[in-house]
């Protein structure tokens, strides 16, 4: 790849130039490069085209969300511009301190501090080799938000898995087991949050067959930023520092691979290698250059690595750059200049400073123990030029670099599928919800939550096992010595509905992270939205992700809750098949005192059980039907405007102090939800379907296990006060807690099920 | 003047600030200080009334845990630590702290049958624990008695030592926490009480004078009651935790 390549080819030539060289780029991108070279009337070297494969993968500048679809006969352009941001752009907060922008979503926290959000995925690394993948998808999470010179406080993790009973004869050759990858991925985000000292303090984990062989891994961390140390000004004559670990041959091609599907065939060439203990050296010495005010901007170094990001910088600085590819101390002699400029090694920050300050921030550095060069100067023009050892090997235009916009087409069509409800009845509950209960995904997670350590910096309030041991619905950090104030971090998915409807599993998705915040007593809520597809150039796959997209839009404008920050990632697909339409929203709210904070678990002895929201036939993608082997059809709807209401004044309640226990209703539904508060507070519910607020007539299963969304359960002490607070929004007084540690619900006088606590919470703990 | 602790971080430490704040709240002045800045002389432990190692994962556990600081303390420190220890000055070790005392010879348990070694399920445990505070010489518990609910998060923090260690252990007052149950009966070494499979369910011990303490639990994660599990059921959100007492006996003692 040493000499030039000449791109005076026909079509045929270009992409199997793109093929060969790995760079997974299309027909027209590659027609781009010929007219590029064409009029500068020379070939191109191998580092540049590498740099453009780089800038312009779907990994790094989301072609599918900013490109054209067709959909419905119409042509939507930039669905990321008309959905998901219109809705930021739309409500306008003044708390919205930068979205979309920067390495992570910013908003206003307490005077002088605000809160960085960022959720990345890594699932392709965690597919090739689970520890190294996941502990490297929490490694680069964590300089999203040094690179916004955030001070990381806590992470949260969301993971799909493949059935752990996946039989072995069914895998083809080459693919690793979801048990495996369950084993190692756990280990790996426990090995590298841990050894950072950072809490991983929400998370979620989820199984489906359409995860064998594509897992996805979302690593999310939050940071705290001091206003004033927010810097972002580039100017010409100023400096790049690279700091932290060495640069290898590790992790090269990396963004490329994300944007195709994934073969058993890869290398693991294209996986990083993590030192959690190294990230720890450069966390503390960034926050050190950040409050001596030395920096000027910063950025992390994650996909593309160096090539992805003095690009950026230069862009954002309207400038040029020359680079010295010989200065970076590299782990193996005799690496390409295109190896060192495009490897994804980890632990690395790029800092750029005022000619002046490069001194002192190399002193923080080597206290630190931290390796640290002047790689790069920032030029007048807009050149970049690569250069090692005095000789050029690259010489690009920024403006075409980043301004050529290749629009990519997609064409969006519905498959043709057809759902119905099945006849299903449950003929003894208390043994549906005891099976209920130990399916993966509703059954106990605290083996895997007990090896994240999620009290370390003693700030986590609320944690991630509530109670006993319950499942709380979000954490509550106390980041400020100085202040009472909180903050609040949730999560909501459900791939199942998506089989139905994708608008219906996003809408739910949003409904379910902000009723999993406002349940703890968060409230001013910010979400993040991470998008986990198949291939987009499927028009299948790009239709749920246009349903989605605008479910997006219409729910979150409804609760007036904007995205501050989100990432896709597509082409998850295997030789068995894509994975099933996921979409994670994580929610971020604040309280302005944690001492207010409501936990799941039931109290004490007598206090009044409210059922808050409308109990509806909703059993589509619920696991009531999953138990019985169908998917239904009724996929659970969100009311966004009455469930803002109701939600707005179970805020009011928790204010009060009248609430002291809240828990959401979700997978399961109500019956799930009770023995849920049951397990965290050792305590007994009584329980009366008849009182439950309903619409239409609906069936003692369809009480018991529809998911129905923007419900609570509320454990009261005053009735008379919560009943005040919550006005004329939809709720019900249906029972009260017992010492007789039993769950026992009863409809029309009859008895429906009747059963021990600890008979449950067997069935609960045992099931994973 | 104010009196000074010195708490000594190395690459990979991470409980260093919250350990800082705690000794701060009590009136004394906390310097977090690298390990590097002793070993280039620049200060120098004389300075200090205090010392406490933080948890973490020093110099990412890599051998042992605590190994490689034990080891650099013990080389390059042990005299000056001797004599820091001898003079009465305090010295906490908490969680990887705990192991680099006992890896520098400052605390019993680095013979060739004893050491802090895996957890007996293999796994790193974050959890809250019961601890009996057992009668013993220790200057940090002073005032303690009963049960007092602290969290673990650690990997390697199983406890052995021969049982004629342990009976000398026993014999001069020099265990001071063990893993106990809800109730403040003895675990009697079943999980998940005792977490890690600890010898006799010790969680912490002493020095024979009481001024050397190591402990796998972590008291400056329960400084404040809102910090405890349960703080939500009861109404006692400002008050402090179990892990104040600690601190505040740390205190008083360098102050009297």
């Amino acid at each position: 790849m040493a000499g030039p390549i000449s791109l005076d080819v026909d079509d045929t030539g270009l992409m199997t130039i793109s093929r060969d060289m790995q760079l997974s780029l299309s027909l027209d991108e590659m027609k781009a490069l010929k007219k590029y070279y064409h009029a500068l009337g020379r070939s191109a070297t191998g580092i540049e085209l590498e740099t453009f494969a780089q800038t312009w993968s779907e990994h790094c500048c989301h072609k599918t969300f900013r490109g054209e679809v067709e959909f419905e006969g119409k042509i939507v352009s930039n669905l990321l511009k008309t959905t998901i941001a219109k809705v930021t752009s739309t409500l306008d907060h003044e708390w919205c301190f930068s979205v979309f922008e920067d390495n992570a979503g910013i908003v206003d926290f307490d005077g002088d501090t605000a809160i960085a959000f960022k959720v990345e995925t890594h699932n392709h690394p965690s597919a090739l080799e689970p520890f190294g993948g996941a502990a490297t998808g929490v490694g680069g999470v964590i300089r999203d938000i040094l690179g916004v010179w955030g001070e990381p406080i806590a992470n949260t993790d969301v993971l799909c898995f493949g059935p752990l009973d996946y039989p072995y004869e069914k895998l083809p050759a080459g693919m690793k087991h979801p048990s495996f990858i369950y084993k190692y991925v756990t280990a790996g985000i426990g090995h590298y949050g841990n050894n950072m000292g950072i809490p991983t303090v929400n998370g979620a984990i989820y199984f489906d067959e359409s995860y064998v062989g594509n897992p996805l891994v979302y690593c999310g961390t939050v940071g705290l930023v001091k206003k004033s140390r927010y810097k972002r000004e580039i100017r010409t004559g100023d400096v790049m520092i690279l700091a932290g670990g060495k640069t290898g041959r590790d992790g090269i091609h990396g963004v490329t691979f994300a944007s195709v599907d994934l073969s058993t065939e890869q290398e693991r060439s294209v996986v990083q290698i993590g030192d959690p203990i190294e990230e720890e050296k450069v966390s503390r010495a960034v926050i050190s250059i950040r409050d001596k005010g030395l920096g000027s901007a910063i950025t992390d170094l994650g996909g593309g690595g160096l090539s992805s990001a003095i690009g950026e910088m230069a862009e954002l600085g309207g400038c040029g750059a020359d680079v010295h590819l010989e200065r970076v101390p590299l782990k193996h002699p005799g690496m390409q200049p295109w190896e060192i400029w495009t490897s994804e090694s980890q632990e690395r920050m790029l800092v750029c400073c005022h000619k002046k300050d490069v001194e002192a921030i190399l002193g923080v550095f080597a206290d630190e123990e931290v390796e640290a060069v002047v790689v790069a100067e920032f030029t007048e023009g807009e050149r970049l030029r690569l250069m090692h050892t005095d000789t050029v090997v690259g010489e690009i235009n920024i403006s075409f670099l980043f301004g050529t916009n290749i629009r990519t087409r997609r064409v969006a069509t519905p498959p043709e599928r057809s759902f119905s409800e099945p006849r299903v009845r449950s003929m003894d509950p208390a043994a549906d919800l005891l099976a209920i209960l130990a399916m993966p995904n509703v059954a106990s997670k605290e083996n895997v939550i007990r090896t994240y350590d999620h009290e370390v910096k003693a700030q986590t309030v609320l944690k991630p096992l509530q109670g006993l041991d319950g499942p709380g619905d979000a954490a509550v950090l106390k980041p400020l010595n100085s202040s009472w104030k909180g903050v609040v971090i949730s999560n909501g998915m459900n791939p199942e509905y998506g089989k139905i409807d994708p608008y219906h599993m996003a809408a739910c998705a949003i409904d379910e992270a902000i009723r999993n915040n406002i349940a703890v007593g968060g409230r001013r809520i910010a979400l993040l939205d991470n998008f986990c597809w198949g291939n987009p150039e499927r028009p299948d796959r790009m239709w749920g992700l246009v349903r989605a997209s605008q479910a997006c839009h219409d729910v979150a404008l409804a609760f007036e809750t904007p995205f501050i920050s989100g990432k896709d990632s597509l082409y998850n697909e295997t030789e068995l098949g894509p994975i099933t339409p996921t979409l994670l929203i994580s929610a971020l709210g604040v309280m302005p005192d944690i001492r207010r904070a409501v936990s799941m678990d039931l109290k004490e002895e007598g206090n009044s059980i409210f059922i808050v929201g409308a109990t509806k036939d909703e059993l589509g993608g619920s696991h009531f039907y999953k138990l019985k082997g169908s998917l239904g059809k009724n996929v659970p709807m969100v009311d966004a405007a009455s469930a803002k209401t109701s939600f707005d004044m179970l805020t009011k309640a928790i204010d009060s102090g009248c609430v002291r226990s809240c828990h959401d209703l979700s997978e399961g539904g109500l019956a799930v939800a009770a023995s849920e508060t049951c397990f965290a507070g050792g305590l007994g519910l009584e329980l009366d379907l008849d009182k439950m607020p309903r619409k239409g007539e609906l069936s003692t299963e369809k009480l018991l296990f529809s998911e129905s969304q923007s419900r609570f359960l509320v454990g009261t002490d005053d009735s008379a006060a919560f009943e005040k607070a919550m006005a004329d929004t939809v709720f019900s007084e249906i029972g009260c807690v017992t010492d007789d540690k039993r769950l026992r619900i009863t409809r029309k006088a009859a008895e429906v099920l009747n059963i021990e606590i600890e008979v449950l919470k067997r069935s609960w703990k045992n099931g994973l | 003047m104010a009196y000074k602790v010195c708490i000594i971080r190395a690459p990979g430490t991470n409980c260093d600030r919250e350990t800082a704040m705690c000794v701060e709240s009590q009136g004394l002045e906390a310097e977090v200080v690298h390990v590097k800045r002793l070993m280039e002389g620049e200060i120098r432990f004389s300075d200090y009334d205090g010392l406490i190692i933080p948890g973490g994962f020093s110099f990412g556990d890599h051998v042992r845990a605590g190994a490689l600081l034990g080891k650099i303390l013990k080389e390059r420190f042990g005299d000056e630590l001797a004599q820091f220890s001898s003079d009465g000055k305090p010295i906490l070790g908490i969680c990887n702290g705990f192991q680099v005392l006992v890896e520098c010879g400052l605390l019993p348990g680095n013979t060739a049958q004893s050491a802090l070694t895996t957890n007996l399920s293999s796994r790193f445990e974050c959890r809250w624990v019961d601890l009996s505070v057992e009668t013993s010489r220790c200057i940090f518990t002073d005032g303690l008695s009963g049960s007092i609910r602290l969290p673990v998060a650690h990997g390697e923090g199983r406890f052995l030592v021969t049982a004629g260690e342990l009976k000398e252990l026993t014999n001069t007052g020099q265990v001071v926490f063990k893993y106990a149950q809800k109730n403040g009966g003895s675990a009697g070494g079943s999980y998940p009480e005792n977490p890690n499979g600890s010898i006799d369910d010790i969680a912490g011990i002493c020095n024979k004078e009481g001024n050397v303490f190591g402990l796998m639990p972590h008291p400056e994660r329960a400084f404040y009651r809102f910090l405890h599990p349960r703080w939500t059921k009861s109404d006692e959100s400002e008050s402090f935790g179990d892990g104040y007492k600690i601190f505040n006996n740390m205190a008083e003692y360098i102050m009297r």
